[in-house]
This record gives C-alpha cells, structure tokens and sequence, in this order.
C-alpha cells in the first residue's frame, strides 16, 4: 500500500492577494472573475499559484494542485467563465455561509482552455501535478439551464468538462469534486446516468481518477452506482461521517485505490499528525487496506473556508503524514 | 398593556397600528470610517476615548434620522458594530482571530474560532442602549445575534458538537438580554440569518430561544430575524418558537415566498419586509403599501410590522433614509385606509394568541 497525501484544491487567497485583488477587482457580482481579466490581475494570480505551489512544496505533499485562486465562484467556475454561461444572481454554495454567482448556460458548451492554461503555468513548476475539477453531476446541479433539453444538460456538461480535460497538460491525477452526489442525491435512473457521464469524463484522461464526495456519506444506491464507472478510487469524506462511509465501503466494497477525507477542510483545528495516523489505522483495521493500491490522505473539503494561517497548518499537518510514511516505509 | 400597544405613540393619529421599524444595521457616516481609520492607525494621535466620543457622536446623527423619518421604534444604526459575529466574539472569552475568509468574491469577514469553553466577559450591548434610549423618546429594539448564527459561523474547536456551543453561547445572550431589560429595553430582536443556511437545524434554534425565553420578561417583545433563505425549509416549525414576532425578508424575492405563510394559519406577529435593501432605488410610496397589502394576507394589521428586508447598512444613506421615511408614510396611508375602510382586513379573532 502506498500513501499519497494531496488536497481537493481551492484554496484561500493569501491576506495580501485578498487585498490586492480586491482593489483590482472590486467588491461587486459584475467585478468577479470572466475570463477576461487583464495584464495586472493576471500577473497577481500568477504570484499566487507560485505561493500556492511553494506552500505545497514547503509542507511536502505528494501531489501539487494549481490551488484555484481564480475561482470565485467555486466549483461552479468552469462555467462561470464560459462565453455561452450568464452568471446572474448570488446563490448559496450548498449548505455553507458562502455564495456564488448561478451560472446559466445559454448557448452550447464547447471547450474552452481556461483551466488547462491555468494547470500548463502550474505544470512548469511540478512533477506531481493534479488536476481538479467539479464532478459532472456537481456542476449540473451548481449550474442552470436555458439551452440543452433537460435531459441531455449532464451529458452536455461531462462532455464538456472531458473537452477540457483534452487540453491539460500531463497529470499524474485528477481529483472530481462530487458533493452534490452527497448534498443533492440523485434519483432512481438518474443515479446510473451520474456515474455514466463520470465515465465520460474519466475516459478523457490517462492519470489516475478520484471520484471525491464530501458532507457526509453517500446513499447506498448512489455509492453502488458510481463504483461502476471507470475510476481508480472513489473519496469518503470520514470528518463528517464515519459510520455510514464505512458501511457502505463494508458492504458493497470500493474501488482499488482510496481517498480518504480525514483532516477538516472547514475548521481551525488542526489534527494532530498522530490524530491522522491514528485515523489511518483504524479505518485501515475496519477494511481490507493491505490490499488497496494507492491510499490518497487529504482534507475532506475544499481549503478556501479556512483563514491562511490554519490552510498552511493544515498542509504542514498533511505533509507530517508524508513524512512519517516513508520513515516506515 | 398587550405588548405591541407600548409602542403605539400617544399621538399616533389613526386606531389601526401597523408597527414600522428597521432591522438595525444603517449607512454609517462617511467621517466616522475615516475616524476608525485614525484609530486602527498606530501612529495617528487617536485613542479609545476619542474613538467612543465619535460613535456616541454617530449614535444621535443615526437617531436622530430614523426619528425623523417618523420610525414608531428606532434603532442606533448599529455605528458601534463592525459585524454581526465578530462584534460579539470580542467580547465573549473563549473565541479567537485568525484572519479573514471569503463569504463570496472578494467579500470576506473575520471568522472567529471557539478555542475554549465561552464565557461571559464584558457588556455587550447595555451601554449602546442606554445611550440610544437616553436621545429619545420614542422606544429603542436592540438587535442582538443569536446564539446559532454566532455558533455556527465560527470555527468549532473546542466543543463536541456544534448545538452544545449553541447552547452555551444562548446562556451568555440570555444574560446580556436580562440587563438590557433591566436597563429598559422592552423590544430585542434576535438575529439569525444562520437558519436560512442550515434549515435542518431550526430544533437547535428553536432549544436556543426557549432557553433565552424562558426568563424574559413578559412586557419584552421578542422578535426573531431570518433572512435569504428557503422559508419553506422551516415554515411552519418556527411558530412553535417562543418569540413574538417573525421579520422575514420578502420583497428581494418580490413575495415570491408569500404562499409559504399562507399554507399555515400564522399564528405569530409579522414583521415584513417591504423595501428590498439590495436595490439602490427608493420604492414609492404607493408601491410599498402593495407590498404592506401583502403582508395583510398573511396577519391582521394589528399583528402587523413593516421594515425593510434586511439592515441597510451597505445602500448610499440618503437612499436608505427616503426608504425608511417611504415605508412610513406608506404605513400611515394603509392604517387611514383600514380605519375609513377602503381597505377590508380581518381583526385578530379573539381566540388567537
């Protein structure tokens, strides 16, 4: 078994990109991020990644994400900066006291290179490069639509995101954020299509998929479902719910890698780098682990809700599990 | 005396009386957030005192507007608070500052983190209405956040679960509640926009405020503020909670919700929000008495408040004004219309409570 220690990306800006880029920007819906943005804006988020990146290296993490400091608007953001998307009114980011701009799709959704530009700058700076992306059902149900038929908008959407995924520059992997298959569960046939346009999109990529799902467990049938499509691991966010996670794990077994949500993502608390391994080994106790091919340790959520201070700590935190496992290994 | 009748002015001119009021935060003025600037400036020759003379200063200007804009129950604009959870997790031991985070876009606040067991500490909020109460004669409701909203936007370390800190912090807001009665207040209006984001809770809340109630005294009026939110998530659970008074936020989403209220028989007192604080226009006045109509589909007009959705803290103050002062004159209009009877309503059954 090996352990990878990595992250679902989406990090806090540091206090001085918050300030600089709010006078760049602004303060206002019409301010946000569309793609377009100029030279000195540019260049801030530029100096950004490069933090981000060096943060990573700093804390010793087996996977560098690009760290999102351009999604305003979240996992929605793929969208949000799409010629055929209108973003419109501000709308609560799933059960949280954070908000985003509701992405309309108006026209169709064809590739359009705004991620792979931001991963090709991160590329040159990392051997370990992961891709992050909102799951295909997420950013359906993030998104409105006034342009596909309804029942060909998800399909859409994972095309979509594998037409992205065509231009990245190479990545050992690719995380899928999936919480709304938590938040807002699929239904009956809807369900199987979820996992069906997760194909789609893993399909479009040779590195190693995570399916990440957090705030809480997933149903029964939605987890039985989603372990058909073709990814090497499916994530259990194991802060918020032990019990059901590994319910579901017992009892209708997982993919042959895992990555296990174990360090909270939306609090100040930082655990303890004998609390994860202690979280490590109990859940390794309750599950045939010896026989997982790589176990991926990372925070459950995205790390923009955390102040800096606690998202460097946090990356420190995960960084000690780095280091711990290959004293033992 | 009911309680809502206290706050009926003696020289208020028609029978019916359709409370108006503000929820409580208003435009500061320009001068006082160059003043905090002095103050938070190490080098400026500016200390605490000079600080505190400066809010008193903004408490009478803010006063002084909603009298004139006629308010029946005035607010001091909040000038004292920078925020609604940070402002109290100052004051209360066991929170800590690590910095800001993002609420959307480049909007951030400082969010505070529970590292120890809460404790009452220093006064919250009994100087800020003594002072309000002493500039006026009309009465003074002191919005104070509620213990689920300064729970749950803050970072939990040190509690098992997220309710037991809810609980606690409801025993520190009950406290600070019983000296602002002692002090005089009779109209306190617990704010908690928490709701609206996490509706599965609203037993938490519901436990919170039963413990915050049970030792009020029966003159205060208690009035509960939930804002931008699906009110269908908690509607009709919150008339179970022992308050006075619900003030809702309606005319953002241009009553779309309304129907919500209708489904259930509502048995508390209305507060209905009738200017939208996101639009920098001044509704007129003939379009917020459509919008005060509304509120009579749902109570009597006895059991009727009127207020803007939401604070008004981030609209110019000259609009903010027009809209306080356009919502009374509103307000009047439909009472004169509701006593000559160019407007049908029903009167509260006798056998409501």
């Amino acid at each position: 078994m090996s352990i990878v220690t990595t992250t679902p990306g989406l990090y806090p800006l540091p206090d001085w990109g918050k300030d600089s880029l709010s006078s760049l920007k602004g303060h206002q819906k019409g301010d946000l991020i569309g793609g377009d943005e100029g030279e000195e804006i540019t260049t801030t988020y530029d100096e950004i990644r490069e933090e981000f990146l060096t943060d990573q290296r700093e804390a010793g993490l087996d996977r560098a994400v690009e760290g999102q400091a351009r999604w305003d608007d979240m996992l929605a953001h793929p969208l949000a900066v799409h010629e055929n998307v209108e973003t419109r009114g501000i709308v609560r980011y799933y059960d949280n006291n954070n908000f985003y701009r509701d992405p309309v799709v108006t026209g169709e959704l064809t590739a359009n290179g705004d991620i792979a530009r931001e991963l090709q700058a991160t590329s040159e700076h990392t051997d370990s490069l992961q891709a992050v992306l909102p799951g295909p059902y997420s950013l359906a149900d993030l998104a409105s639509n006034e342009h596909y038929r309804e029942g060909d908008f998800l399909d859409a959407i994972a095309d979509f995101l594998a037409g992205e995924i065509g231009s990245f520059p190479a990545h050992e992997t690719l995380f899928l954020l999936e919480p709304s298959l938590v938040e807002t569960p699929p239904g009956d046939g809807e369900d199987e299509r979820a996992s069906e346009a997760i194909d789609r999109v893993a399909a479009a990529t040779d590195a190693e998929v995570v399916v990440h799902t957090y705030w809480g467990a997933l149903e029964e049938k939605v987890h039985a479902h989603l372990l058909d499509a073709d990814v090497d691991a499916v994530g259990y966010d194991f802060v918020s719910d032990v019990e059901d996670n590994l319910y579901n794990i017992q009892e209708y077994g997982t993919k042959d890698s895992i990555a296990l949500g174990l360090l909270d993502g939306q609090n100040t608390l930082v655990e303890s780098p004998d609390t994860i391994a202690e979280r490590i080994d109990w859940i390794g106790e309750r599950l045939p682990a010896e026989e997982f091919e790589t176990t991926y340790v990372s925070t459950n959520t995205e790390l923009f809700y955390l102040p800096e201070n606690k998202y460097k700590e946090k990356l420190a935190a995960l960084g000690e599990v780095a280091a711990r496992e290959e004293v033992t290994a | 005396m009911s309680t809502r009748e206290q706050f009926r002015r003696p020289d208020h001119d028609n029978e019916t009386f359709i409370m108006t009021t503000v929820v409580g935060s208003y435009p500061k003025p320009k001068w006082l957030h160059r003043v905090r600037d002095l103050w938070e400036d190490e080098e400026a020759n500016f200390d605490d005192e000079d600080w505190a003379e400066a809010t008193d200063d903004a408490a009478r200007v803010i006063t002084d507007e909603h009298e004139r804009a006629g308010l029946d129950v005035l607010v001091d604009g909040e000038v004292r608070r920078n925020e609604m959870v940070e402002f109290f997790a100052h004051r209360i031991d066991g929170y800590e500052f690590n910095g800001p985070v993002k609420v959307w876009g480049h909007n951030y606040f400082d969010k505070p983190s529970v590292v120890s067991e809460v404790t009452y500490d220093e006064n919250w909020l009994v100087d800020e209405y003594e002072f309000a109460a002493d500039l006026t004669d009309r009465p003074v409701k002191v919005p104070i956040t509620g213990p689920y909203t300064l729970a749950n936007w803050s970072f939990n370390e040190a509690y098992d679960t997220e309710e037991e800190l809810a609980y606690d912090l409801a025993d520190l807001v009950n406290e600070e509640i019983q000296k602002l009665v002692d002090a005089g207040a009779r109209y306190i209006q617990i704010d908690e926009p928490a709701l609206a984001t996490t509706p599965d809770d609203h037993a938490i809340v519901g436990e919170c405020l039963e413990r915050i109630a049970e030792e009020v005294h029966e003159d205060v009026y208690l009035g509960l503020h939930v804002c931008y939110g699906d009110y269908s998530r908690i509607y009709p659970e919150i008339l179970d909670y022992p308050v006075d008074e619900y003030d809702l936020e309606l005319a953002n989403g241009d009553y779309e919700q309304l129907e919500v209220f209708k489904e259930h028989d509502f048995t508390g007192n209305l507060a209905l929000g009738v200017t939208d604080v996101h639009v920098a226009e001044v509704e007129s006045v003939a379009e917020i008495k459509e919008n005060i109509k509304k509120g009579l589909e749902v109570v009597p007009a006895d059991r009727l408040t009127v207020s803007p959705d939401c604070g008004l803290k981030l609209l110019p103050r000259d609009v903010a004004y027009e809209k306080m002062a356009n919502m009374v004159r509103a307000a009047r209009e439909v009472e004169a219309e509701i006593d000559n009877g160019e407007i049908e309503v029903a009167r509260t059954p006798a056998s409501a409570d």
